[in-house]
């Protein structure tokens, strides 16, 4: 493998410290901005190459988005540099600016100013949590700079946001739940009892699933809130029916293996069929103590942490390239687990973002605006080297992607796939058409 | 309480000239401010904008905790009531701005009102307590309310909405100096304060509580009026906020917004008019310039934050004002 | 699940909150009651205790009842030795004004956390409980034959949770012994009284203050360790448990030790059964306003004597 010329393999040898050197290169060059506020400088200290284009790197470093953040880092710095051994954008390499929003929407703000202002970025990337897509969105439509989020929120497709934002490296949870709907009923059962966080990402969930089950002709017949605040949870679970024949489960935050956990030492030995997102166990070790009772129990998954019998050669090399080994886990610490299921969408829109400055003959943020049409024609992409999750189909109006979803099953503490949606599974009426708004 | 013992202690000779000298250099402030616009490169331009808007939630803030003694940990109530109280209607009864802040306006006055009204029953570590469990219900009800309030991803207003009196908001220029008028109303409505009868009062109920009582003074009434001015300017300041920067969420209603002023306000000198602008200033740059070099930059704000409570207990201009401006509100 | 039988689980429940509140609690109350100060960073004293449980978990292995036991000693001693470094080195350097020590304990969050951030990580991580078995717990009720026992569907609880409130409860109970029968304990309820008088006394204040801060913040992180097992370690998990510890303090009333305890067990208490009757956050709500109010009303606390 070491000896391989193929340059996706490149990255493998040297992935973390490429990855830094990225870092202390988009930190050493803010730096100098910083400290004199001279916007050019930084353009002519990189005299012996092309000048780069820089992306601004909206990360959750701290926070409670934190755990995701670092595996969204190590994605893109492994996706930056596929891209730049395989000749950059236009023949101009990518720059990863990195700053932290805190996982705080006054801070993400904050963040988008200083990449459209300062560090004049061509664009800005990589933010997860949805409160800081919303409260960030704004200001990157008001700076008019493209903003390229990873969120899986239904934030963009719902229109609320403007048509400088798009998501077309992941899927949003409208589409997630309700291509969830018919194997739920199908396999599981029909009466469901739903717990989810109460806030807007829960309620996403129990809107969108609701009635997705009912077009299946099943039903929710209880709904729980937990505040997001919870950190003990066996007080809750007495409210759900004794006819409950599917729970459906749905938790984000550091509390969630308490919430797995306790939802085992509840049922016992006799519990209903089981079905959660696996945003209730992301970064988190399947053989932890106290998960034993998952076993048999079901998960969406974005993208099948474990490697599957059926792997893609581009899952694999994707894999290698990240430095996750075929657990999911981090290739140098087994009990690292990464957040596996939604990562794979910084990598899927970096290469969306080349393939789009390529189209559109990107030469700099003069060309922002034909970027996002040349990003809003794109339509299908192949499951490829630059799509390792799968197939998408881009909406343009929407500025939302739409992909294949996994439903995996646990046995012997390891995922394995039992059904993957089509993409039509996913799809819903268009709520908005960006591009009827003016730049 | 020592922040500012100078101010009552001082002695009655020339109090006028003190006075002026004080209003001249906060109004000498205002114009440097609005010259800076001119000249500043965009990313500060805009922090600035920002920064005025926050450092006027922190002269709310600096009114109760500054002048009068209280010390909240539920601000951030009043900063949510202007905000929601504003976005609201505008997000769903398609209010335009000028009735949509003074909706949030009242909304500040309301529930500072009726928060002050309860939680003044009590003092000292218990008021603490509980300003800090009423923000907390606050916070946990717009979650309850996710259906208007998007709970904790919020929502957006968007640029077309935000016009005001014909000028669009979002526009750069627009957006600063619509801070700079909040900016400087806050700032004049404190230095007035202070130096009215009322804000003297509330100075006294400060230094000593039990003898401004026995002067005579309704002392729970005085400090009702100060939560209620503090209340509503932190309102005020949460509505602009929501306005120029379009966008409302329940992060702002969370204890972490509460904590924020009390900081502000004590980095940059407790009980001085100008000290909740430049802790505000200070706190921010500290971040913003610390993050770009280094990915630990809470270890140096923290190590900051025990050096300045260490070296420079009254705040920067607290410090400012005990050796060079002896003079300064 | 019937009404009954909920009670009793939400009861449990209420309990174990409980049992780890009033250990941080009674911390955090030694603290303000002794020092007069307002210590923003208990929080990440009690988050340090979980973190080095895991390490000490981690580094040790074997059994997890040994390492478990391991924690239990090493952890608190760890936390409450930096504690009163910070003592020496900060707080008394600013005289213990209680203004200056909320800005310079708010810099030590920030210390604490990023440091913690950077060496444990921003993952969630499970120590394994020393002991860990499922108990089904019966209900009676009234059939056509008389009383007839039945096991509710989901009513249960596990031995560690009732070994941690059976743990608390000891804990506690030394703590008591230690404040009223030891000589330690005088010195430090005198100090309490009044520092100027014990100091004329020939009583070493500064060495009060240090120590005190030590074994607030040390039990801090001895309920830490009691509830990993449960929760996970989490670099952020310190923030809630600080508020509630704080609301416990003032609920129970400054300085009053039993107060604190009577008090953790009641708002323990009422969050386990208040979210029997309401939607979850709902029931938030109304825990948080009631507490709200018993405060407004009695604003000395439930067993205070004066006036904090």
């Amino acid at each position: 493998m070491t000896k391989t010329s193929k340059p996706i393999l490149k990255p493998l040898l040297t992935p973390r410290l490429t990855g830094r050197r990225q870092v202390l290169k988009g930190a050493a060059a803010s730096l100098a901005l910083g400290a004199v506020s001279m916007p050019l400088m930084g353009r002519y200290a990189q005299t012996q190459s092309a000048e780069p284009i820089k992306i601004g790197f909206q990360v959750h470093r701290t926070g409670i988005g934190a755990a995701y953040g670092r595996w969204y880092d190590r994605t893109t710095m492994a996706a930056v540099d596929k891209i730049n051994s395989e000749g950059g954008i236009n023949g101009r390499p990518i720059e990863i600016i990195a700053e932290d929003d805190g996982t705080d929407p006054k801070r993400g703000a904050e963040v988008v100013e200083k990449f459209a202002t300062q560090h004049n970025a061509d664009l800005a990337f990589g933010t997860l949590f949805s409160h800081v897509v919303y409260g960030s969105a704004p200001r990157a439509g008001e700076l008019k700079i493209p903003y390229f989020v990873v969120s899986e929120g239904h934030h963009v497709a719902s229109g609320a946001l403007n048509r400088y934002t798009l998501q077309p490296g992941i899927t949003d949870v409208k589409s997630q739940v309700q291509a969830m709907a018919p194997f739920v009923a199908d396999n599981l059962g029909k009466k469901v009892t739903m717990v989810y966080p109460d806030f807007a990402f829960g309620h996403d969930h129990r809107d969108y699933f609701s009635a997705a089950i009912e077009a299946q002709g099943g039903k929710v017949i209880e709904k729980i809130a937990i505040p997001p605040t919870e950190t003990s949870f066996t007080k809750y679970f007495p409210k759900i029916p004794r006819d409950t024949e599917v729970i459906y489960h749905v938790m984000v935050g550091p509390a969630v293996l308490t919430f797995v956990k306790e939802m085992g030492e509840f049922f016992g030995s006799s519990r209903p069929e089981i079905f959660g997102f696996i945003d209730s166990l992301e970064a988190t070790d399947l053989s932890s103590p106290g998960l034993e009772f998952l076993e048999g129990t079901y998960f969406w998954e974005g993208n099948p942490r474990y490697a599957q019998a059926n792997q893609s050669e581009y899952d694999k090399a994707y894999r290698a390239a990240v430095g996750v080994d075929a657990n999911g886990a981090s290739v140098s610490d087994t009990k690292d687990v990464s957040t596996y299921a939604h990562m794979f969408g910084c990598w899927e829109t970096l290469h969306i973002v080349k393939a789009g400055m390529e189209a559109s003959g990107y030469s700099g943020t003069g060309d922002r605006a034909k970027l996002i049409e040349a990003v809003e024609a794109m339509t299908d992409m192949p499951h490829s080297h630059a799509h390792p999750q799968g197939a998408k189909r881009f909406n343009g109006k929407t500025h939302q992607t739409f992909g294949h979803q996994y439903i995996t099953r646990v046995n012997n503490s390891r995922l394995d796939l039992v059904h993957t949606t089509s993409i039509e599974d996913t799809l819903y009426p268009d709520e908005v058409d960006y591009t009827k708004q003016s730049f | 309480m020592s922040v500012s013992e100078t101010n009552a202690t001082r002695p009655a000779a020339k109090p006028l000239t003190n006075v002026k000298k004080s209003l001249y250099f906060h109004v000498g402030l205002i114009g440097v401010l609005f010259l800076l616009q001119f000249i500043l490169p965009a990313y500060h331009h805009g922090n600035l904008a920002r920064i005025m808007v926050l450092a006027s939630y922190a002269m709310g803030y600096n009114i109760l905790f500054g002048y009068t003694g209280l010390l909240s940990l539920g601000h951030a109530m009043f900063f949510a009531a202007g905000m929601y109280g504003m976005g609201l209607p505008m997000a769903h009864l398609g209010w335009t701005p000028e009735p949509a802040l003074v909706a949030g306006f009242v909304a500040g006055i309301v529930v500072s009102a009726s928060i002050g009204f309860l939680a003044l029953r009590t003092s000292g570590v218990s008021f603490m307590i509980v300003t800090l469990m009423f923000a907390q219900a606050g916070f946990l009800t717009i979650l309850y309310f996710g259906e208007w309030t998007r709970g904790d991803e919020g929502f957006v207003i968007q640029q077309a909405e935000r016009v005001m009196a014909g000028f669009d908001l979002s526009q750069p220029a627009n957006r600063y100096n619509a801070a700079l008028i909040l900016f400087s109303l806050c700032l004049i409505f404190t230095l007035k304060l202070v130096h009215s009868r009322f804000g003297r009062v509330m100075i006294a109920i400060r230094e000593n509580e039990e003898r401004t009582q026995m002067l005579g003074y309704d002392v729970h009434f005085h400090k009702w009026m100060a939560v209620i001015m503090s209340g509503t300017m932190a309102a005020l300041a949460g509505a602009a906020y929501a306005l120029l920067f379009g966008y409302a969420g329940a992060t702002f209603a969370s204890v972490q917004y509460s904590i924020f002023p009390l900081l502000w306000v004590l980095l940059g000198g407790a009980g001085t008019a100008l000290g909740p602008f430049i802790g505000t200033l200070f706190m921010f740059y500290l971040i913003d310039l610390s993050s770009s070099f280094t990915t630990a930059y809470m270890l140096i704000a923290g190590l900051a934050l025990v050096l300045l409570t260490l070296f420079l207990p009254q705040g920067l201009v607290g410090e400012l004002r005990r050796r060079v401006m002896p003079w300064l509100t | 699940m019937e009404l009954a039988p909920y009670l009793i689980l939400g009861s449990i429940e209420g309990l174990v909150t409980a049992a780890v509140l009033a250990l941080m609690a009674v911390g955090l109350s030694l603290v303000f009651g002794v020092m007069r100060v307002v210590n923003v960073a208990h929080g990440e004293f009690f988050m340090l205790g979980a973190v080095l449980a895991w390490f000490v978990a981690d580094m040790i292995g074997g059994h997890p009842a040994i390492s478990f036991i391991a924690a239990l000693f090493i952890a608190p001693m760890l936390v409450g030795s930096l504690a009163i470094v910070a003592d020496t080195t900060i707080l008394k350097r600013i005289n213990y004004d209680p203004e200056r020590t909320i800005v310079a304990t708010i810099g030590l969050l920030y210390i604490i956390q990023q440091v913690t951030l950077m060496t444990y990580g921003s993952n969630a991580r499970p120590v394994e409980p020393p002991f860990n078995q499922r108990i089904s717990i019966p209900w009676f009720e009234w059939t056509e034959s008389g009383l007839s026992m039945y096991w509710p569907w989901g009513l249960g609880t596990t031995t560690y949770k009732l070994a941690v409130i059976g743990f608390a409860i000891i804990l506690l109970l030394a703590i008591w012994l230690l404040m009223t029968r030891t000589r330690i304990g005088l010195i430090m309820r005198a100090t309490q009284l009044d520092r100027d008088v014990a100091q004329a006394y020939g009583i070493n204040v500064d060495r009060v203050y240090a120590m005190v801060f030590g074994l607030g913040a040390g039990l801090a992180a001895l309920a830490a360790v009691l509830i990993v097992p449960i929760q996970q370690a989490h670099y952020l998990m310190g923030h809630d448990p600080l508020l509630l510890s704080f609301i416990v303090v003032i609920i129970g009333g400054l300085g009053s030790l039993a107060g604190t305890v009577v008090a953790a067990v009641l708002i323990g208490l009422s969050d386990g059964l208040i979210s029997v009757f309401f939607t979850p956050t709902l029931a938030k709500i109304i825990a948080t306003l009631i507490v709200t109010f018993v405060l407004i009303f009695r604003p000395s606390g439930l067993l205070g004597k004066h006036r904090p």
